[in-house]
């Protein structure tokens, strides 16, 4: 019997991009298209199921089996190490984890650095290849102050664009890693529906290299 | 057995059925304290699924952990003999963090080694028992087989640092190809080399569709060699288990320095991660001073749970039975029996508790009451 496949979608901007490309890989599901506050919808007849959920725990749905499969950051991957398949870079929403700081911050490596960040696994390894003593202060948004107010001496954040980096008098001092999307899949769930998650990311790579 | 299926959980009897499997075949119980000295640990502490281990001091001022692993204590207990196997299988707990949120717990373990002189038939022999393992918990299961050599013979062709080789090895377990070929890349691997690393992680699946491909693309050496030990292991097993079971997939890996040839991993429709994992160390053998090869696989029970969660009755129990002071005690007693002996599980109550979910209500005075 023919079971229906779950993906886990980033709610947002970059969700929408990912459907748009599931809908043209065979799989549409038009109640998605509709406004309204639903976060579940299901095309019997394509024998999808999509979902909207923060994009930070797309990988939590997928690892644990409640979606077969998602789309999510880079960052959120290497942050917390789930234990699934990373099937595809699908090359969007692209930006950079660095290490930022004041224009006049001068790390002369005397002292423990203090990050604030929101990756302090990213930002801990980091460091740690580097053999760097660290002191990280967790926080979960407005990362950008902490230099400023002297909370931290860097930030260890996304950048997209630099803008807000710039318009609160920071820099970026190193890229740890370049961030973009990538289609991730369950462990068990690629061994039991491995025919529908194929054909996906064999579309979406195929999509990837026209949209190049 | 049949008696016992409805007072045992659906994890306890499968724990029962695996232990009946393997003590059929020769395996005798290993059993162990729940205590082993750390510095077993501290010495092999690459091989721990977790390295975070509970420890103490004990009353002789020995530095002591609830052991996270059995598989070292058997190694370290295994007394061998030149040209025979021994066989032993454990139904342990071991205790480990859990890696999300780093709390210990508790896991129940049952799994099976083979220690000595490993031939071809000891690790078919491991190889079924892991795939009738899976059989006993659910039909729907896949055992996907890996072999180390190959990956091996590939790695150590590439001049490679061994952070950029664990590197590799990690996004092979991802089938994460464009991170593979992203490092090649960053360490000036040829095309070619990279193109036969990408060849091995995305030909998976029946030995019979991946082996052609592969002998074809690693025609010779010992990528050769652990081909044809993969196919001699594969048409055994075609003859012995259901078709589609079996497949070959070499984003199973396992830490290079502890393990060396096949390695395997089981899963069970239902349950979101692998619930049996296994392979050859004859590499942890000989780091812990033992010549002799070994062989052997973990079944991890917690996860059942997941698989059981969904087929619960919903009851706590079948009849509420609702008796008053009026009822003579004897005769309460001979209708509880008498619902037993239809089947029945029974509660016997003045009046009924509050949270209790019952599939039927009697009263002594009734024959047979509502339904809720």
């Amino acid at each position: 019997m023919k079971e229906m496949l779950n993906v886990a979608l980033p709610k947002g901007r970059l969700g929408e991009k990912v459907y748009a490309m599931f809908a043209r890989a065979g799989f549409e599901c038009p109640s998605i298209e509709e406004n309204n506050r639903k976060l579940i919808f299901e095309n019997e007849e394509k024998m999808v199921r999509y979902f909207w959920v923060k994009p930070s725990d797309v990988a939590i749905y997928v690892e644990r089996g409640a979606a077969d499969i998602g789309v999510v950051g880079k960052d959120i991957l290497l942050e917390y190490q789930p234990d699934i398949y990373e099937l595809l870079d699908l090359d969007i929403g692209k930006c950079r984890m660095a290490v930022a700081a004041k224009a006049d911050f001068h790390d002369d490596g005397m002292r423990t650095l203090r990050v604030a960040t929101k990756f302090a696994n990213i930002a801990k390894n980091y460091y740690a290849s580097q053999g760097r003593e660290i002191d990280i202060i967790h926080l979960n948004g407005s990362i950008e102050i902490a230099p400023i107010l002297g909370l931290s001496d860097v930030i260890v954040d996304i950048v997209e664009t630099g803008t807000t980096l710039r318009e609160n008098n920071l820099v970026v001092n190193e890229t740890i890693v370049p961030i973009s999307a990538r289609l991730i899949a369950n462990k068990a769930s690629f061994k039991f529906k491995s025919e529908p998650i194929e054909r996906i990311a064999n579309s979406l790579a195929e999509q990837k290299g026209e949209a190049k | 057995m049949k008696e016992w299926s409805s007072v045992l959980k659906n994890e306890e009897l499968a724990v029962l059925e695996l232990r009946r499997l393997y003590r059929e075949r020769g395996y005798a119980q290993f059993k162990m304290s729940k205590f082993e000295e750390y510095e077993l640990y501290v010495r092999n502490k690459n091989f721990l699924v977790s390295d975070h281990v509970i420890t103490f001091t004990d009353a002789g001022g020995k530095l002591m952990a609830l052991k996270p692993d059995v598989t070292l204590s058997i190694v370290k207990n295994s007394k061998l003999q030149a040209g025979c196997v021994q066989r032993l299988y454990y139904d342990e707990k071991v205790y480990r963090a859990s890696r999300t949120d780093h709390s210990f717990r508790e896991i129940p373990q049952v799994g099976l080694e083979c220690l000595g002189d490993i031939d071809d038939f000891a690790i078919l022999e491991v190889l079924t028992l892991a795939a009738k393992s899976l059989a006993c918990i659910s039909e729907d299961y896949v055992l996907d087989i890996s072999h180390l050599g190959l990956l091996s013979a590939l790695l150590d062709a590439m001049p490679l640092s061994d952070t950029a080789k664990d590197a590799i090895v990690s996004c092979i377990g991802e089938k994460n190809l464009h991170g593979i070929l992203k490092i090649c890349e960053d360490e000036g691997i040829c095309a070619e080399q990279a193109e036969d690393l990408r060849a091995l992680v995305s030909t998976y699946g029946p030995a019979e569709r991946v082996l052609p491909i592969l002998e074809a693309r690693f025609g010779k050496g010992e990528a050769a060699e652990a081909l044809g030990q993969l196919r001699k292991l594969c048409r055994s097993l075609s003859e012995m288990l259901p078709a589609g079971c079996i497949r070959l997939d070499f984003s199973v890996v396992s830490d290079l320095n502890y393990y060396n040839g096949i390695v395997f991993k089981g899963f069970i429709k239902g349950i979101p991660s692998g619930i049996l994992s296994g392979g050859q160390y004859d590499k942890l053998m000989s780091r812990m001073g033992k010549r002799a090869g070994a062989v052997g696989f973990a079944v991890y029970l917690d996860l059942l749970e997941e698989l059981y969660r969904k087929t619960g009755t919903g009851y706590d129990v079948d009849v509420l039975l609702l008796y008053s002071d009026a009822d003579a005690p004897g005769t309460v007693q001979a209708r509880i029996d008498a619902l037993i002996g239809e089947g029945y599980t029974v509660s016997a109550q003045k009046s009924c508790p509050e949270k209790l979910k019952y599939r039927t209500l009697v009263r002594m005075n009734e024959k047979e009451g509502a339904k809720q």
